[in-house]
């Protein structure tokens, strides 16, 4: 027994770089693997990267109303205030905690916590700011989903894999714009019309906005953009003749929490 | 005396005296026996009967409308009762990963003849094998699998463009 | 050697039973929460981890907090610390067991968990975690038997049990910092976000380990024939007393960088916590009692007298526990995700049926860590005699 202390430090040493090598033991057998999924690198051209501004100064609070509904009617978002059976009717204490949502408003205070002041333009202060998933360019979900259930399209979609979640839920403690929804219980009961082009969810699952993947594949708009009236803008930001760039050219824009590096792709003109 | 032994704590110096012989035989047998039924029970209800194998339903009103010549699955149908699941699991791959870097990517799939689908349970499969019951359920329940595809897809899907 | 684990008193098997009882009831729990789901704990989109996690994050803080007697035996040859070691060996296989089982009753989807093997991802912490988690485990579980059976043979322990006690010690380190790092990584979590989260989790954790330990052994004393011994939980406080007051300068640490830098995104956290936020302040009550708590009972330990009185001592080990149970389980979990990212306040209280789980779990672990005391307690005993 006994140990000077060279060799307690020749072994912590060790020790210290065995635990350093693991991830270089797996970049060297699958290089670039691990790194390409966790952010976005420089886009060669004619790669698309879809984003999407919110022009406020369109957007009241009918046709907000109108967006949410959209979206939330065509990928069976429940409604847990409204069971399709009244014996599935929940105390209104778990109704806050069981929200799910995809799309809904803030005022101007919460969606850019700090930026407000007492002095403010009153009328922006009372807008229904619409907020979603911001798809970013460097999305802390996907840094921290230890089964890669959310990822990075390269075309800047961060979407949802429900096969392979496992309902962890650090994507939702990761997600600094509360963007994502858990399944505390089953949805099904709470989807007033099941509409058939998409499927609902089971429980145990974390789900939120994808940009409607699933209709840019059918070469269709997102169904809130369908049904904004213009106020939202959505297209390719590498193309330069597209509407979303022309837009960000024209108006300024702000985007939530930069601070943060997360790199926001939902831009508001205020 | 015994001889010196070594085990992988170090010398020994005698191998401990053990007369043979069975010890504990009540507990053990008993035990055993316990644990031999608990392991058999569950296949008791059924011993002895024979459960005739699930009849395949085919006969949808849209596979009874089609052509004779066209009554045929993506696959041949020994292909697809052997590998049906194994395909779906690709498709769902494949449709939700689309663009992930690395990932197989598309929504489409082409059969052998040259024939497009598009890679969907609900809005591919469903819409000719649209009795779910007889198609799916009995040859599972038959085979006690239970695949929770229907925990989040519809049974009744409409193509995309044709709800919106 | 684990024969000694059947045999032993009308107590004994009393302690077995209510404990398994406990257990058993926790599970019918879970059964409810595997068919409803997780909605029947008090969490929700806001407050995403609660009870579960929190006893998660405190338990690897026990696990850890074996390194303190480890580490001065092996490394420091401190050879009184040779009759606990095993003690603190076994208390970490009964805490990992514990933080296992918490992490598989919060997950949504625990018919996935191999999910994390099969897509394994090293950008994500869990992945790490649960690496560091396991392999903690098992190095305590065969450093432990092994060294114990050698001990009952009067044997030296072989070569690569050294080995791997040397390894533990980093390894111990690690399991906690790990943990910190689920945590401290997160970007829109001004609570957490700070760069002494490990070195806080650790520093808790070298207090309310050891003072679980100080406690188990008074407890073995009295309830066995084996004698853990005076000069070792004399020892064992003094790790206590300068863990606790370290714990408490970190806390300090933290308040100042956050109040005196004026960052709302940090301050917000500790303002519910501690005076309460938009007339929410459950919370509040439990924080003040935590920190006013830990620091006073900092300062008495300090004290010799209080210290080598195994009463005072007991009862102070008793209020640490408590004190960085609050702080780094109540008050981490639910102190960072109030108020949300949109700066609203959801607050956070556990249901009924969540802390019957909770309870199982602990039974679980306590079940644990009975069989394994008793066969090493046994063997002690059987080696004196």
């Amino acid at each position: 027994m006994g140990m000077d202390r060279r060799e307690f430090i020749r072994i912590a040493g060790l020790s210290t770089l065995l635990g350093l090598g693991g991830k270089g033991a797996f970049e060297l057998l699958r290089p670039g693997q691990v790194e390409a999924a966790m952010a976005a690198k420089p886009e060669a051209q004619g790669v698309v990267r879809w984003a999407m501004v919110v022009n406020m100064q369109k957007l009241d609070e009918a046709t907000a109303k109108k967006c949410i509904e959209a979206c939330h009617r065509v990928h069976n978002v429940p409604d847990f205030k409204k069971p399709k059976d009244a014996k599935d009717t929940l105390p209104p204490e778990v109704l806050n905690r069981y929200e799910v949502k995809w799309l809904w408003t803030e005022h101007f205070h919460n969606a850019f916590p700090g930026e407000d002041h007492p002095n403010m333009l009153e009328k922006v202060a009372h807008l229904p700011f619409l907020l979603l998933c911001n798809h970013c360019d460097n999305p802390p979900c996907v840094r921290v989903c230890p089964t890669k259930a959310t990822f990075r399209r390269e075309d800047g979609i961060v979407n949802m894999d429900m096969h392979r979640c496992i309902g962890c839920r650090f994507c939702m403690a990761g997600c600094p714009f509360g963007a994502r929804s858990f399944n505390w219980r089953d949805p099904r009961p709470y989807v007033a019309d099941t509409f058939p082009g998409y499927p609902t969810r089971e429980i145990g699952v974390v789900e939120k906005c994808t940009f409607c993947a699933e209709r840019l594949a059918q070469n269709m708009l997102p169904a809130c953009v369908e049904a904004s009236g213009g106020a939202l803008v959505f297209g390719d930001l590498n193309d330069e003749k597209s509407r979303v760039r022309d837009t960000l050219k024209r108006y300024f824009t702000i985007r939530r929490k930069v601070h943060l590096g997360t790199n926001p792709q939902v831009y508001y003109i205020v | 005396m015994g001889e010196k032994y070594k085990n992988e704590f170090g010398v020994f110096a005698e191998r401990p005296q053990v007369e043979k012989k069975y010890y504990n035989a009540k507990y053990i047998f008993t035990g055993l026996a316990v644990f031999l039924i608990l392991l058999i029970l569950p296949l008791a209800p059924n011993l002895g009967k024979t459960v005739p194998p699930p009849q395949r339903q085919l006969d949808t009103p849209v596979i009874q409308k089609m052509a004779e010549k066209d009554r045929q699955c993506i696959m041949p149908t020994d292909w697809m009762r052997a590998n049906h699941m194994q395909m779906l699991v690709d498709w769902r791959d494949k449709v939700v990963r689309t663009n992930e870097k690395g990932a197989p990517n598309g929504r489409d799939f082409v059969s052998p003849d040259g024939k497009k689908y598009l890679a969907s349970l609900t809005n591919t499969c469903m819409d000719c094998h649209s009795n779910k019951e007889k198609f799916c359920d009995q040859c599972h329940n038959y085979v006690a699998v239970a695949p929770n595809c229907w925990g989040c897809h519809l049974q009744e899907g409409k193509k995309l463009a044709e709800a919106k | 050697m684990l024969e000694k684990a059947l045999i032993g008193t009308k107590r004994y098997y009393l302690l077995l039973a209510v404990l398994g009882g406990i257990f058993a009831l926790g599970f019918l729990f879970y059964l409810q929460q595997l068919k409803v789901g997780l909605g029947i704990t008090g969490m929700g989109r806001d407050v995403s981890w609660g009870f579960y996690i929190a006893q998660f994050t405190y338990l690897v803080g026990v696990a850890a907090s074996a390194v303190m007697v480890v580490l001065p035996y092996y490394l420091h040859n401190y050879k009184a610390f040779g009759r606990v070691t095993i003690l603190g060996e076994f208390l970490a296989v009964a805490a990992v067991t514990m933080c296992v089982t918490f992490v598989l009753v919060d997950m949504g989807r625990p018919d996935r968990v191999f999910n994390v093997f099969k897509y394994p991802t090293p950008n994500s912490v869990m992945f790490w975690d649960i690496i560091v988690l396991n392999g903690y485990l098992l190095l305590n579980i065969l450093i432990g038997w092994n060294v114990l059976e050698c001990e009952r043979h009067s044997v030296a322990p072989p070569k690569w049990i050294k080995f791997l006690s040397y390894v533990s010690i980093p390894w111990a380190v690690s399991i906690h910092t790990v943990t910190a790092f689920l945590y401290a990584g997160l970007p829109g979590r001004g609570y957490w976000l700070t760069a002494i989260m490990a070195p806080r989790f650790l520093s808790s954790a070298f207090a309310a380990g050891p003072s679980l330990l100080v406690l188990l052994c008074l407890l073995v004393r009295k309830y066995t024939k084996f004698d853990p011994g005076r000069e070792q939980i004399q020892s064992l406080a003094k790790v206590v007393t300068y863990a606790t007051l370290i714990n408490v300068f970190f806390f300090f640490c933290e308040v100042f960088t956050v109040f005196y830098s004026q960052i709302p995104d940090h301050m917000l956290h500790f303002q519910y916590l501690f005076a309460g936020l938009q007339g929410k302040a459950r919370l509040v009550p439990f924080m003040w009692f935590s920190i006013v708590g830990m620091t006073i009972t900092a300062i008495l330990l300090t004290n010799p007298k209080l210290r080598q009185n195994e009463n005072t001592l007991a009862a102070l080990c008793g209020m640490v526990i408590i004190t960085t149970w609050i702080d780094k389980g109540l008050g981490l979990m639910t102190g960072g995700f109030v108020p949300n990212p949109m700066e609203k306040v959801t607050e956070y209280a556990p249901t009924v049926p969540e802390a019957f789980i909770t309870l199982g779990v602990w039974a679980l672990g306590f079940l644990v860590l009975t069989l394994l005391y008793k066969v090493a307690v046994s063997i002690k005993e059987e080696i004196r005699s």
